[in-house]
């Protein structure tokens, strides 16, 4: 059966340029014909293509883009079109498990859960529920982290939840909330139609939305197309479109945006009307940025002090500006300060709110946009503020439980402290779902001593035996997209809603059940004595999300499941003022800063301080954007005579994770079977090395080997996928990147520090690896900063 | 004129509070947050300290006879665990609360001098100590229920 085009080698499809309307492309893969479609959306990254899955007897046969949806006009990337095939992998839990005798057994869905209520209650008598931790995903449903988050906060009421959302877009959230006073991002997707100029920072959409690269491809294929300002230390896919391609050496984003601040502001390219009415903060901008003239970048940074200044033409002329930022920004050095100068950029230029000008703070995974608006991590549900007392009534009042229920007395413990916690014994329960800490989390020998630790009781909620469930002490297998119902966002604010195609297998339950099975035997209850959670249904979930975002900057009051059915995919806000949703925020320059109204009070970039109420109520911003300015901070850890090189980790194109899917979907296994270490050439020739021999590197913290890969990349750094871990390879012979990456997190945002390591290389005696034989399918690539 | 003795009771203040940061960041080095930012917090001291040295020659003082009075009796011996952190965390917040004395002290008597200069590096080095303060703060407060409802 067809598919309309192979995405492995053509990974973006062929041009349809534009300005104005993105035309419609189906794209299409199906390995039988379909007796009927199911409505859905892809969960492969954070772009949310519009879907239907073809279903032939009660199995998936394949999907189809939908061409009326806004976020992909049809069109879908190689992992859409191939990862559902994970679904029928034979790897896929059918029963619980639970670890006796040293060794996981299969078990009843009775005894599972028994014996976690039963642990959980004994805990609660005498620990208080702070012994218990939660540690999500960025994979699951609205209905299922809502769900969770009432459970959590208002049932058990520990502080101690958090999803990977930790590791992927906390700094995004971060940002958003420090420029605009809350989360949510303020432009769309739609307005790449319109741009004059896109920034491109530490963010490699050719390989992480391939859909959404499409769209720029089609906007540099068409008339008028905009120009291209790309910020990575790599020359990825993205790169090299560039107009501009800036190649900043890793750690140093602050300095390389200061400086182009500091151009924008010498040549006066600023709406000084939008700064004095709509902003507060310029004057401490423009004295940080000052000292860095290009000179100075160039001489920190390596990037040529003519290429700032054509980037800063660029950006400083455009009337219109798009700028995205990912990873390469997120997980490295002073993260959250760099992500706000992004923000400073549309802020000092007035371009925001309107047609043609987006922030994109990307997410990375399909649903973590829901982690951080259902309070399903360390954000309380709707976008509240946990210091203002006001906020936590309104949720009491909400779920009917006294205020104190809710844990507020300090921010919800963030990942990397949770993780702590477990490590220094004071949580005794985790309970882990649909993500893969064993290979995901930096210096992964220690999580793995963690997770193996005697008095913590490790609970995995997964639908494959993963490197972490292989640790657990229950495993409880769930269903996935396409065998469950529920709603998710993408990173333009683009709700969907995916219904479920066929059965899951064997005993299988989705996250949804599982977590209203352990509020039922748990016995969760308001304050007049009724279930604390009143819904059975994901419609019914969806009802109750509903009322708690309403009133916040992600309403979901006008939306429904019939309205998500059989068109596109709406966006937040949706209600009485948007009934079709908003593709702008801020329209009227009013941001959600009123000291009332907005889901944080402010942090000191530097040591991370939260600021005090009184302190931001003294000079409350009443709806205007607050530029924060920020001076360069070294990195904790550079390059040395032991460990002479920089690592930085990312992705390829066609796996998402840790491979769990994309792994069992034969063609993207086939296009990338492993990982490697990509080395300039000068560096190779410095340490002897030639493409395809195995190369092991090592860190203060561990070593992995992988072979070599050469070109592409600039002198004294090294790059490493970090989706490789130990499921289809000897645990002994250790590869995954993160073994070798740093226990440290960025003081705001908490993100871990992915994209910097010292490091020293060296080739491995004997045979070249296999990947010598297999032909490199396509460039390696990923999201670097 | 007390001022000298005041600028050298600072520049003892700075000293100790410089040192304690760095043994707490050694102390608690397996808490990774903790570590790094008590080794920043640390070079802002000594900063500060640096800033002092014009003033110290301005004003004829080159140290004082003051005894480090507060360390002396917080932060020894060296304590670990969850409890060993928040009771460090404690005393530094103390002794910031002693620097920033300083500064204001020193700040009221500038305004008098009219010394602009002394004056400047006041409100620099003292919204520092108020960050410093303020980071402690919010650490202890993060740590606290943890620490005294759960861990062992």
């Amino acid at each position: 059966m067809p598919e309309t085009r192979d995405s492995i080698t053509d990974i973006w499809g062929r041009r349809t340029g534009y300005t104005g309307q993105w035309p419609t492309r189906i794209d299409e893969h199906l390995t039988a014909e379909p007796d009927h479609w199911v409505q859905s959306a892809c969960v492969l990254c954070s772009n949310g293509c519009g879907l239907d899955i073809g279903v032939k007897n009660g199995r998936i046969v394949g999907v189809r883009g939908r061409a009326e949806d806004r976020v992909n006009c049809g069109r879908l990337g190689p992992k859409g079109l191939h990862g559902w095939q994970a679904n029928h992998s034979p790897d896929r839990l059918t029963k619980p498990l639970i670890r006796r005798n040293g060794e996981l057994q299969e078990a009843s869905w009775e005894a599972a859960m028994d014996l976690i209520v039963q642990r959980s209650k004994e805990l609660i008598r005498q620990h208080t529920a702070s012994s218990i931790g939660f540690y999500t995903s960025g994979q699951l449903f609205i209905e299922e982290y809502y769900t969770l988050g009432v459970l959590g906060k208002a049932g058990l009421g520990t502080p101690h939840m958090d999803g990977n959302t930790r590791l992927c877009t906390a700094t995004a959230a971060a940002a958003l909330k420090i420029s605009f006073g809350t989360d949510g991002q303020p432009g769309s997707y739609s307005d790449i139609d319109h741009t004059d100029c896109l920034l491109i920072v530490g963010h490699n959409p050719a390989s992480q939305q391939t859909v959404f690269w499409a769209r720029i491809l089609d906007r540099l294929a068409g008339p008028n197309p905009p120009q291209l300002v790309v910020i990575d230390p790599r020359l990825t896919y993205t790169a090299e479109r560039a107009t501009v391609h800036l190649a900043p050496r890793v750690g140093t984003n602050v300095a390389v945006l200061n400086g182009l601040i500091n151009l924008l502001i010498e040549a006066d390219q600023l709406n000084h009307e939008f700064i004095k009415q709509h902003t507060m903060g310029f004057a401490e901008l423009r004295k940080t940025v000052e000292k860095w003239t290009p000179d100075r970048v160039e001489r920190l940074t390596g990037v040529p002090a003519d290429k700032l200044l054509a980037a800063a033409r660029i950006i400083g002329s455009s009337p219109t500006l798009v700028s995205t930022a990912l990873q390469g920004v997120y997980q490295s050095m002073q993260a959250t300060a760099a992500a706000v100068q992004v923000n400073n950029i549309h802020l000092i230029r007035g371009l925001i709110g309107s047609r043609g000008n987006a922030i994109l703070q990307m997410n990375g995974q399909p649903t973590s946009q829901n982690t951080r608006e259902c309070g399903a991590d360390g954000d309380l549900p709707g976008f509240r503020n946990w210091d203002n007392p006001a906020h936590i009534e309104e949720l009491a009042r909400l779920w009917n439980v006294p205020v104190d229920k809710i844990p507020h007395w300090a921010p919800p413990t963030h990942a990397m402290q949770l993780w702590r916690y477990c490590e220094t014994g004071s949580i005794k329960l985790l309970w882990i779902q649909a993500t893969n800490p064993a290979v995901s989390m930096p210096e992964l020998a220690r999580i793995r001593k963690i997770l193996q630790q005697k008095d913590l009781l490790v609970v995995v909620q997964d639908a494959f035996l993963t490197e972490t469930a292989k640790l657990a002490d229950v495993v409880l297998p769930t269903a996935i997209w396409g065998e469950k119902t529920g709603t998710f966002t993408n990173t333009d604010r683009t709700v969907h809603l995916s219904y479920q195609a066929v059965a899951p297998p064997g005993e299988a339950r989705s996250d949804f059940d599982i977590f209203l099975d352990y509020a039922r035997r748990m016995d969760f209850r308001d304050q007049d004595g009724r279930p604390l959670i009143g819904w059975s249904t994901p419609e019914e979930a969806f009802e109750a999300w509903k009322a708690c975002s309403k009133g916040r900057p992600c309403d979901y009051s006008g939306l429904s499941y019939a309205k998500l059915t059989g068109g596109s995919g709406v966006q937040w806000p949706c209600n009485e003022q948007y009934p079709n949703g908003a593709e702008h925020l801020y329209t009227d320059h009013q941001f959600n800063t009123h000291a009332d109204y907005c889901e944080t009070f402010g942090y000191d970039l530097v040591t991370g301080a939260e600021k005090q109420p009184e302190e931001y109520k003294a000079n409350d911003p009443q709806g205007r954007a607050i530029i924060v300015a920020a001076d360069y901070e070294p990195p904790h850890e550079e390059p040395d005579a032991q460990y002479p090189l920089w690592l930085t980790t990312g992705r390829v194109v066609y796996h998402f994770h840790t491979r769990t899917k994309t792994g069992r979907a034969p063609a993207l296994q086939a296009a990338a079977p492993e990982g490697f270490v990509q080395l300039s050439a000068e560096d190779a020739a410095r340490f002897g090395i030639r493409e395809g021999d195995r190369v092991e590197v090592t860190s203060r913290r561990g070593t992995a080997t992988e072979p070599a890969r050469i070109g592409g990349i600039e002198p004294g750094l090294v790059f490493m996928p970090f989706h490789y871990g130990y499921w289809d390879h000897d645990e002994h012979d250790k590869r995954a990147a993160n073994e070798l990456t740093l226990t440290e997190w960025d003081p705001v945002s908490k993100q871990p520090h992915f994209k910097y390591a010292a490091v020293r290389i060296r080739k491995v005696a004997g045979a070249p690896a296999a990947a010598a034989d297999t032909p490199p399918p396509a460039k390696p690539s990923g999201q670097v900063g | 004129m007390h001022l000298p003795h005041y600028l050298g009771l600072l520049d003892h203040s700075e000293k100790q509070i410089t040192k304690a940061f760095e043994q707490v960041a050694r102390h608690h080095h397996d808490e990774p947050d903790i570590e790094q930012m008590c080794q920043k917090l640390s070079a802002w001291s000594r900063e500060h300290r640096g800033k002092l040295v014009p003033f110290l020659q301005r004003y004829f003082e080159t140290s004082s006879s003051e005894p480090a009075r507060l360390k002396q009796q917080l932060l020894a011996p060296p304590r670990h665990g969850a409890l060993g952190l928040i009771r460090d965390l404690h005393d530094l917040w103390l002794l910031t609360q002693e620097v920033q004395l300083c500064w204001t002290v020193i700040h009221q008597a500038t305004l008098a001098l009219r010394d602009e200069e002394l004056k400047a590096t006041c409100e620099f080095c003292s919204s520092r100590t108020k960050r410093q303060t303020d980071w402690l703060l919010g650490r202890i407060k993060q740590a606290a229920p943890q620490t005294l409802v759960v861990a062992d």
